[in-house]
Formats: C-alpha cells, structure tokens, sequence
C-alpha cells in the first residue's frame, strides 16, 4: 500500500505586515504539536524568516516583507506542511520533584470531588510534553493534563505568584519560572529552576521535551 | 572602548536599547529592544554608527549627562527639549560634544521617548545576543536596569564621517495618534458592536502601561467562543483578555498566549504607538497589507537619506 498522503488544513492569517500565524489544527494534540514544531524548524532555515516559534497547534513566523510577501511565505508553508510529517526523535525527558502543598490544592480537590491522594496520584502519572514554551521566561505549557482534572482558571488572577508554583488550569499544567502574577490553580512547587540565564538557551524546558512528576515530602 | 557621558541625573526610565534578541522568544524570553526603531536608527544612522548599535531610551523625562571624552552625539523621538549646557540644542543631527559639557533631556513636549545615540555605539553588557535592557529579567544593558546616577556610558571607535541630518520634512512629527491596523486571526470572535468599537471609538493609553504593552480605556470589548490554544506573539498585536479591556503588546511583551488577538499594528505605526503616554488618545484605523508595505517603504525610504 503506497504511503498516505497527508493533506493538512491549514489557515494562515497575517499578524500584521511582517508576521503571520499559521493554524495546523484547533485541538491539544500530540500529533499536530509535532507537526507544529518541524514547520517551525524548517522555516528557520529560510533566509527570509526571521524567527519562527511553534504554539500548541500553530506557528508564528515573523519574516522580512522586502525578500517575501505574505502569499508567498504562505504557499511555503502550505507545501512544507503537505510533506508527511518527520519522525520526531522523542524529546529529553526531565524528572520533576514536587511538593503538593499548593495554596488551591484543597479548593481544588473538593471542586472534583476527590481526594488530595486521588488527585496527586492521577496527576502524576502521565507523562507530559511541552507543547509550547512561552509567555514569560522557562515557562512551558505542559499537557494533556487527564481530562478528569480538568477545570477552569480561577476567577480571580492572583497579583503574585510564587516562582517554583506547579499549576493547573484546562487541559494543561506547568510551573511558575518567575514570580509574576497568574490565574492557574497551585497546587505544589518544586526547587527545580526552569528559568537558566546563564545559559543558551536560557529554559530547562524546550518545545517536545518530556515531564514526569514525583511527590517528594515538605 | 571609552567612557564617554556619565549620568549626574538618570530621568524617570531610561535604558540601554538595541535591536533586541528576537531569537530568544523561544525561551519565552521578550524580543526587547527600542521601543520607537524609527528614531533609535535614525540616531544611530546620523552619528555614522551601524542602525543596530545600543542607544539610549529616554522614558518621558530625560537625564542629565556630563562628557567625560570627545564625542558626537544624535538625539532623536520625542521633544524633550534636549539642551547643551543650558542652550538649545537640536534634534535630528549630529552634536560634537567636549569633555565637561553637559547634555539634559528635559520633561517631553510632544512623544514618550527619545533617542540617544553616541558615535561608536553604546557598548554595555551582552545577553543572549543583545545588549537591549531586559528589566523583567534584569539582564542585559547597565547590569539589567534602568541607568541611575553615578552610571558611566562607554562608547566603541567612532567611525571618521561627518555626522548626517535628518530632513525637517522627514522627521516624524508624533501629532497624529492614528494607529492603522491589519484584521488579526481572532476577530471574528468579536461581537459585531465591538468590532465596529475598535474603529469608531477612541481608546486613551491606561497608567498601567510600558514596555511589556498598553492596557487601553475604552469601551469593553466582547469576544465570543472557544479559548484559543496558546500560540506565540508579536509585538503590535491587541490582544483581547477576559473582561474585554484591550491591550497592545509592546517591545518587552509576553512571547505567548491563549487570548484572542483581534488586530496587529502594522510596522510603520508601531513608531508612533512607541511615541504615546500613558493618558494620551489614540484611535485605531483598518488598512491593507499592500498600504502597510507602502508606509513602511516610505519610512525606510528616509532612513536611505542617511546612508547615501
């Protein structure tokens, strides 16, 4: 049987005269943040591309409107996604100690009608991919969370988080780099520093890494 | 590398700023970089410096500078009643500067920000590619922070030119608060009276504004729909949260988010939102990409006058 042809739909909208975003799908999914993610890399490489960064199902490019237009570069990326998506080498994994004694931990439990046991025991046993890193500095949104700890962000933001607070809102989880504020549930911290100036790149996390969670003591 | 200004007064905020580190949103560090890149190449073009060299970004009061060395200095952006010990001194062209004269920026007469430029370029600390101020991480420029008093300016080797100006007809003039935008991927999710909202209405820069963005006053505007997976942004987006106050994404903004973004600033006019305070009108106005590429051409256009 010959190999399938992959036909993806895709949108590309401009964000401005010197960006736009393409769409690969409207779904948390494993599949199309691969595909995501290879598009990204390989529009790196053009020279009329300026930075290229991977969301959950989308990519944002930026490029210079004097070497292409927006048809073009859209044409690109129609045919550079038409190419059957590579096999991605599995992204590194990283090992995550957490306390569980976040400040919503208890709101949260009641809200699903579970035990704080119940829930750090489905909490941390998938492991989750970094679909996207981003928003501030080391922070990477980390999925699926299982959908039966899925909830709504809290109502109210909070002005403060703390950095090293493990979260969760929707579909996702992820861990506060910085003290800024935030309206995801906390429901633990680590010690672990997501946020490396010293190094480039300067995030523990990178676009297909992998995270496991494990309960350490207070 | 010599010292060449120190900084008897820094001004309300201001920073060492260049063209930024757009590599590290990957990192979901902020691109950063000049607020206003018109002025701060300009400025760079004048002293005869490459457009990406480091000036200063002076925030709504400039600072007071002594020469410490013999150099050429452009100032650009925003009036802010630039004076060389005590008289005025002019915008838009070179300044040669000896040791012991004083250059103070003062409270702005028109715009936000104004440019420093000194020839050779500002040398300062390098991170991740850019020696931009990033002042949420505090990296990058004088040790990731604002300048205070005390702080010394170092220069590179000034190329030997004679110092440019920029054309009275081609100096911005940061009269016009119009910002001409482009439909950004959500707007259909906003409701028919919002979308005409953004248009008809004026928004007035918010106090809680700066270099990350604009939180904008004005009506409420609603959107309607699923949440959006988050996805990567760039400067110029107006970006809609819940509650439906807008907010325009600006130099130091966050690499990603899950609100809809309902128009982008189009190059061209993100000079002159760089040029608005907090309290100041604007209004935003549909245009097309092809309009879009026409004022950016002009813009680029101008900046040729210095480099030919």
């Amino acid at each position: 049987m010959p190999p399938q042809r992959y036909t993806p739909r895709i949108r590309v909208h401009p964000l401005g005269d010197t960006a736009l975003l393409a769409e690969l799908g409207t779904r948390l999914d494993t599949a199309i943040n691969t595909r995501a993610i290879a598009l990204a890399a390989a529009l790196k490489k053009r020279r009329d591309v300026r930075q290229a960064v991977a969301g959950c199902a989308s990519v944002t490019v930026q490029f210079d409107p004097e070497q292409v237009t927006h048809e073009a570069l859209g044409a690109a990326i129609r045919r550079l996604a038409s190419k059957r998506p590579p096999m991605e080498e599995p992204g590194r994994l990283h090992r995550i100690p957490v306390v569980y004694d976040g400040p919503d931990l208890e709101a949260v439990t009641a809200r699903l009608r579970m035990s704080p046991e119940r829930f750090i025991e489905i909490y941390s046993k998938p492991i989750y991919r970094a679909f996207l890193v981003g928003f501030v500095p080391g922070w990477a949104y980390l999925g699926p969370l299982p959908e039966e700890l899925e909830l709504p962000r809290r109502t109210e933001p909070r002005t403060q988080v703390p950095a090293g607070s493990v979260a969760v809102a929707g579909r996702m989880t992820g861990i506060y780099p910085l003290a800024t504020p935030g309206g995801w549930h906390l429901v633990g911290r680590t010690s672990v520093r997501l946020f490396l100036p010293d190094r480039d790149p300067p995030s523990l996390f990178r676009a297909g890494d992998r995270v496991k969670f494990f309960r350490v003591p207070a | 590398m010599t010292d060449v200004l120190r900084v008897l007064e820094a001004g309300l905020l201001t920073t060492i700023q260049d063209v930024g580190r757009p590599q590290a949103v990957a990192s979901g560090v902020p691109p950063g970089g000049a607020m206003d890149r018109f002025a701060h190449s300009a400025a760079n073009l004048i002293v005869g410096n490459d457009r990406t060299a480091a000036t200063l970004e002076c925030t709504m009061r400039g600072p007071r500078l002594v020469v410490e060395q013999p150099c050429v200095v452009a100032v650009t952006g925003g009036d802010f009643d630039p004076r060389v010990n005590g008289e005025a001194a002019p915008m838009w062209t070179g300044v040669t500067l000896a040791p012991g004269d004083e250059l103070a920026l003062g409270r702005r007469r028109n715009g936000a920000r104004a440019y420093i430029a000194v020839a050779g370029g500002i040398v300062a600390d390098r991170w991740l590619g850019s020696m931009s101020t990033s002042l949420m991480t505090g990296r990058g420029g004088m040790h990731g922070r604002a300048l205070v008093e005390g702080d010394v300016i170092a220069a590179g080797a000034p190329v030997d030119a004679p110092a440019r100006s920029l054309a009275a007809d081609l100096q911005p003039r940061y009269e016009d608060h119009t910002l001409y935008v482009i439909d950004g991927p959500h707007i259909a999710m906003l409701s028919e009276e919002s979308r005409a909202a953004v248009f008809d209405s004026a928004f007035t820069v918010s106090h809680d504004s700066n270099r990350m963005g604009y939180r904008l006053d004005g009506p409420a505007l609603e959107t309607r729909g699923d949440e959006v997976l988050s996805f990567g942004l760039v400067a110029g987006s107006l970006q809609v949260p819940s509650g439906g106050r807008p907010i325009l994404l600006m130099a130091d903004h966050q690499t990603a988010g899950g609100y809809p973004v309902v128009a982008n600033v189009i190059s061209a006019s993100m000079s002159v939102a760089a040029q608005l305070a907090p309290g100041d009108e604007l209004r935003f106005a549909e245009t097309s990409i092809d309009a879009a590429l026409a004022m950016r051409a002009a813009q680029r256009a101008a900046l040729e006058f210095l480099t030919t």
